[in-house]
């Protein structure tokens, strides 16, 4: 047996001799093909083709490649100075928020010395949102001028009769007024600050415009408080006629009349149209002045991961197609989503009112009396607003001896 | 039209009073974010 035993031991201690090459190598092997191996542990290409597919990337070889001061050289030694971390892996811990950071500024967030993202937030403000925003307001303001052109205004079609009738008291008109130029002021405010870099500096010179951006900011910034004490105002005021009912289906089917000349379907005091102006200022205004308090007030009111996690958690981003959403936002993200927010609404606000405006002077004689005398002539009442005109006066809209419009 | 000049004057008066108002409650900018090295 022990003869037997001696080859026996020899040929096991052969093939592990053997087997010990070709795990190491194994072993080396799977190292080899690691992704990073090649980079020496930094980013591959396939994780640079990642990310310009818009897929998430693992970061972690470099957000915890911060260095060690514990591993530092001793202070004699050569290199000993630079205290375990190189500027690289300082800056990466100042990016991935690792850094013991010290700062003389006080507020939130004034520890965050760089922000991951930011510039994500800079190029869509640069690029897309003054593009499409510009593009929105000159697509409305084209379209209006193409329908006067084609439509003309629209005219009291029984002519002015000189007799008028109370449509807003002062109350009313001081509301819409206080809304209307606070509104104005903001939007212009708003352009300036949006637009200032690239097209008013060019224009005007650095130092021309830099007292137009302070005094955009004064007025941004302070009269939005009339802004949302007009938002409320008109609320309380007119709510109670904005409810929608079943003429405002005859209105909407009718186009309101706005396209074809001599039709008047029946409205109360506000029509469908102006039912749809009333809710979008409501909605709207309520929606900007949230992030207008969130960017007027930094860091806060912070309100978008909450947001986010609620669209995530009804599924209504995922079935826009906007995926998951982030529900863990840094300071800077939150404030960055409010601008974006604040501009995007800003600009659907700024077309809307445009169109309010074009029919409320040019695009329909009479309208603008409302808001200026608050009287309104009774035949523009009769014609626009049928049903409130009997209301008020118990005169019907269209006496017996007067045929109703034909489109009606 | 004096509602609508009413208005606008009633909005410059808000537009200062608010900003004196959060000036005086502390929430300048400079007060908010500036820290105790910068000069005044």
């Amino acid at each position: 047996m022990t003869v037997l035993r001696l080859p026996m031991l020899t040929i096991l201690a052969a093939l592990l001799l053997l087997a010990a090459p070709a795990a190491a190598q194994q072993g080396a092997g799977s190292e080899a093909d690691s992704p990073r191996a090649a980079t020496g542990g930094a980013q591959t290409l396939e994780d640079i083709l990642a990310r310009q597919r818009g897929e998430r990337v693992d970061d972690r070889f470099r957000r915890e490649a911060v260095g060690d001061p514990a591993q530092a050289a001793g202070i004699r030694m050569q290199l000993g100075t630079l205290g375990g971390a190189s500027d690289a892996e300082v800056f990466r811990a100042l990016r991935y928020g690792g850094a013991d950071v010290t700062v003389s500024a006080k507020g939130h967030a004034s520890e965050i010395i760089i922000q991951d993202g930011g510039m994500r937030w800079l190029e869509w403000r640069k690029g897309p949102l003054r593009e499409w925003g510009g593009w929105l307001r000159g697509g409305v303001v084209g379209l209006l001028a193409l329908f006067l052109l084609l439509r003309g205004p629209i005219r009291i079609d029984g002519g002015r009769t000189g007799e008028t009738i109370l449509r807003f008291n002062a109350l009313e008109r001081f509301g819409h007024w206080l809304l209307a130029g606070s509104f104005i002021l903001l939007a212009i405010s708003g352009l300036i600050t949006l637009f200032g870099r690239p097209l008013l500096i060019p224009l005007l010179g650095k130092d021309a415009f830099a007292p137009i951006a302070l005094a955009s900011k004064w007025v941004h910034n302070n009269v939005a408080w009339a802004f949302m004490l007009a938002v409320v105002w008109v609320f309380v005021f007119w709510i109670v006629h904005n409810i929608p009912n079943r003429a405002d289906l005859v209105w909407m089917a009718k186009g309101g009349g706005l396209f074809m000349r001599g039709s008047h379907p029946p409205a109360r005091k506000f029509n469908a149209g102006q039912k749809i102006i009333f809710w979008v200022v409501v909605i709207l205004g309520i929606s900007i002045s949230a992030s207008g308090l969130s960017l007027l007030f930094p860091f806060e009111l912070p309100m978008f991961a909450k947001t986010f996690e609620i669209l995530n958690a009804l599924g209504i981003s995922q079935a826009l197609g906007f995926g998951e959403l982030p529900a863990q936002l840094s300071p800077h993200e939150e404030m960055q989503y409010a601008q974006l927010w604040h501009s995007i609404v800003a600009f659907v606000f700024i077309a809307i009112i445009i169109a309010h405006i074009y029919l409320g002077s040019i695009g329909m004689e009479g309208a603008f009396d409302a808001m200026e005398s608050g009287e309104v002539d009774r035949q523009w009442a009769r014609e626009h607003h049928s049903i409130w005109f009997e209301e008020e006066t118990g005169e019907p809209a269209h006496p017996a001896h007067e045929a109703p419009p034909a489109a009606e | 039209m004096r509602a609508m000049l009413i208005a606008f004057l009633a909005m410059a008066v808000i537009a200062v009073a608010a900003d004196l108002a959060l000036d005086y409650s502390g929430f300048a900018t400079a007060e908010v974010t500036a820290g105790p090295a910068v000069r005044n």
